[in-house]
């Protein structure tokens, strides 16, 4: 994650990971999930068969571990959301910023009361598309999932919950958060949502020129949490009582 | 049974924007303050620059007090109420850390509502069903007390009347001041210096507002960097002037305010003289009692309001300080929906700003404009601000010209992520028959005790101004280049709020107001509550100042009178 970042501030935190834990959490990709709670690291499954990338103009994407979602909902909601923000002639998308692994991690955390709502829906949009286009929803082309997934957006496909049209915003949103999100979080990997709306990043202070240049400033592509301030080890530095390996 | 603590003197209830002022005029007067708080201390080190902790993941109240007792709503009584959230948080500074930081004066107006309405257009004005009353004082009154706070936390603003004198670049329609503001107001932006030029064109008097948030280092803390987490995020320098970082830390270093975290307050306990004698509290699996010569209630208005409601002793069968049956009534959310939006062809420059760093317009607030041939009384301040973030730049609308996904819709966002703007209009909102808060009868907290419930909804008073500051907004909006508008709709229930009001009002007439003139319980001497949920109007303005005014007037008069009070 973030591997453009030179991350100056990281690395005083780096210090006080002992070396090879750092370097494995990092090739799993899951720097930030590593603090998303206790035993996350040894429960990661690295998947080999990691999604290709769409646009070259972006590095390849790291591998993840699916946290909650089954192997086949995934594919389903990949494509949904491939839909929603597609990655296209325009630039990379949802599935660049890795929206899904964004989704996947959230439905562990803050979404967990959607988990149902995703279980419920991504089988009814499988089943729709399997009964009238022969094929799960993944495998259609892209005209075809468009028209499916509007037919979600406007409650004509059966099955979904809440609804169609409730899920439906529920995707987008998620898919907006994840495309746009802090990519602490697992998602807008490589800055790619925020080079698209030109955000030139998070600052911790935005003088009058800064302001003034507006999207026009370069991008510094940081996350919050290459700000040691914002880390757990630095809070714990602070309180001077414990290092940081054993909470990493 | 309770644990017993040794005795105080003063017990408040809640150290956030209220309580944490009050502490300051008692512990100067040398009183021994403990102050009970449901939530614990932050610090900068928690306020990351990261717009989905702020939003989506609702961090740092989600696992707190107030979320778990989030109030049920309904529009009418003819309804089943169901829970929503709750927007405010618990902590040491309460919602001062990470609220938006407007800090407003009321307007003259709001105080007398009934009597200057009369006056000037007739009684048969006043909405029929409303039960709105006078202020028992004037702004007047209240003037020194907003002084006091303004610079006891840090206000930073531009006076646009002091002693008389009017200044075009402040609010021309603010009550006479004696003194400026202790900063210069927070510098413009591109943005903002637009949207003050095109005001000034349709000859509208722009200013910039008030805000909690340093401009220059102020009592040890540095200016504002203006790098934008405000909303829903504490400030990373301190530069917001949340009473955790100001009036809290100066009351704890006389020596005589004690804080007591992570305690929720469960019952106060009123003995069979009808005084109160403490509270109960619980903390972790422990239970308390605080034994105290006064307690001041300054939790939020929902939570005071249900704190009495549950404090339910021999002398009063029906809830602490509700035997004229008023806990609960001319209870009001504010009307700050029903925002119109913008579309300019040109970017903003809004990716680093802030909710407080905005131009404000009165022109149409109060009754700074004649309503002679209008069919409604009060009016809207309108406000546009800088502050846009990635997640909330995604989500706008699209003003009807791309679905909202898909390549068209990615190329749109695209293009336009920082070229619309929100208005944010806050609306006179009156009390009104019929809009109240009781006990839910079925919906509990974790702990077994019923929530909130809101019976209310707004009326044509509020809908009408609505409707016409929408048009006003529109207006200015289009003068300043907009291409596109969008405006939602008017409203009807009132939620859950940032912005509630009444439930324990204050006024002289003991049939109609829970508390007196000084905040004081007309039926318990030595109750006082903060808040506001003893306002009686709301303006057309934040309320945070105006409480923080009136808790400091309620704890000066405690100090100033204090043998009267234990007695």
């Amino acid at each position: 994650m973030a591997r453009k970042n030179p991350n100056k501030n990281k690395k005083n935190a780096d210090k006080l990971l002992d070396p090879s834990r750092r370097n494995l959490l990092k090739n799993a990709g899951i720097v930030g999930a590593a603090a998303m709670g206790s035993g996350a690291a040894k429960n990661v499954i690295a998947q080999d068969g990691a999604p290709t990338p769409k646009n070259s103009n972006v590095s390849p994407v790291t591998r993840e571990a699916l946290e909650v979602l089954t192997a086949e909902e995934a594919e389903t909601l990949e494509a949904i959301c491939d839909c929603l923000i597609p990655s296209d002639a325009n630039g990379p998308g949802a599935y660049e910023a890795r929206a899904v692994h964004y989704i996947d991690r959230s439905l562990a955390s803050h979404n967990k009361g959607a988990r149902e709502s995703y279980m419920v829906s991504l089988d009814a949009i499988n089943n729709y598309s399997k009964k009238t286009r022969g094929q799960p929803f993944f495998r259609l082309i892209k005209d075809v999932q468009n028209s499916i997934l509007l037919g979600v957006q406007t409650d004509k496909v059966p099955g979904c919950a809440p609804t169609g049209n409730g899920f439906f915003s529920m995707v987008r949103n998620h898919t907006i958060d994840g495309t746009f999100c802090d990519p602490y979080y697992g998602g807008n990997q490589n800055f790619v949502g925020w080079d698209l709306i030109r955000y030139p990043g998070i600052r911790l202070s935005a003088s009058e020129t800064d302001v003034a240049k507006g999207s026009a400033l370069d991008a510094n592509h940081q996350s919050a949490y290459d700000h040691d301030t914002y880390t757990k080890m630095a809070a714990n530095m602070a309180l001077g009582q414990r290092g940081g390996s054993d909470n990493a | 049974m309770p644990k017993n603590l040794p005795k105080t003197d003063v017990v408040i209830v809640g150290m956030g924007a209220a309580g944490g002022v009050a502490a300051m005029p008692l512990t100067n007067a040398g009183l021994k303050v403990i102050g009970i708080e449901a939530g614990g201390w932050l610090s900068p080190r928690d306020f990351a620059p990261d717009e989905l902790r702020n939003g989506a993941r609702n961090w740092p109240q989600s696992v707190q007090k107030a979320a778990s007792e989030a109030p049920t709503v309904r529009a009418s009584s003819d309804q089943k109420a169901v829970q929503g959230g709750h927007p405010m948080m618990n902590a040491i500074g309460g919602t001062t850390m990470h609220y938006w930081a407007q800090s407003w004066r009321l307007n003259p107006w709001d105080f007398k509502v009934v009597s200057a309405t009369a006056e000037r257009y007739g009684a048969d004005r006043i909405p029929a069903d409303s039960t709105v009353e006078d202020w028992p004082f004037g702004y007047e009154e209240l003037e020194p007390y907003y002084e006091k706070v303004e610079y006891a936390v840090g206000i930073s603003g531009q006076a646009g009347n002091v002693k008389g004198r009017i200044n075009r670049d402040g609010n021309i329609f603010e009550g006479e001041r004696q003194n400026d503001y202790p900063m210069r107001p927070l510098r413009s932006s591109p943005f903002t210096d637009l949207m003050n030029k095109a005001a000034r064109r349709l000859d509208w008097n722009p200013f910039q507002g008030p805000a909690a948030i340093t401009s220059e280092l102020y009592d040890g803390r540095p200016p504002c960097q203006y790098h934008g987490f405000c909303n829903k995020g504490g400030c990373h320098v301190q530069a917001k002037s949340s009473t955790a970082f100001t009036t809290i830390p100066k009351a704890i270093d006389s020596g005589n305010l004690e804080v007591v975290t992570y305690a929720r307050v469960t019952n106060i306990v009123a003995d069979n003289e009808g005084k109160v004698t403490g509270v109960d509290y619980v903390r972790g699996s422990e239970t308390f009692f605080q034994p105290a010569d006064v307690v001041l209630v300054a939790s939020y208005a929902y939570e005071n309001v249900r704190l009495l409601q549950l404090s339910k002793s021999r002398l009063f069968p029906n809830g602490l300080s509700n035997n004229a049956g008023q806990v609960g009534k001319h209870y009001l959310s504010h009307h700050q929906g029903s925002p119109v939006i913008a579309l300019f062809p040109q970017d903003l420059h809004n990716w680093y700003g802030l909710p407080a760093q905005g131009v404000a317009i009165d022109d149409w607030a109060d009754d700074n404009f004649d309503h002679g041939g209008l069919d409604f009384i009060g009016g809207a301040n309108l406000w546009v601000h800088t502050d846009r973030k990635p997640i909330g730049a995604a989500k706008m609308g699209t003003f009807g010209k791309v679905r909202n996904w898909g390549s068209d819709w990615k190329k749109f966002v695209m293009e336009n992520a920082d070229r619309t703007n929100v208005a944010y209009i806050q609306k006179t909102t009156l009390p009104y028959e019929g809009n109240y808060l009781d006990l839910d009868p079925t919906v509990k907290d974790p702990m077994g005790f019923p929530v909130t419930r809101i019976t209310a909804r707004y009326r044509e008073n509020e809908l009408k101004i609505a409707e016409f500051s929408q048009e006003k907004m529109e207006e200015w909006y289009r003068e300043a280049g907009a291409t596109e508008i969008t405006r939602t709709g008017l409203g009807n229930a009132m939620g859950a709020s940032t912005h509630a009001y009444g439930g324990t009002r204050m006024g002289n007439n003991s049939e109609t107001n829970v508390v007196d003139r000084w905040g004081f319980s007309h039926e318990v001497p030595n109750l006082g509550i903060l808040g506001a949920s003893v306002m009686g109007t709301s303006g057309a303005r934040n309320p945070t100042l105006t409480v923080q005014a009136l808790s400091w007037r309620t704890a000066e008069h405690l100090a100033n009178n204090w043998r009267s009070f234990v007695f």
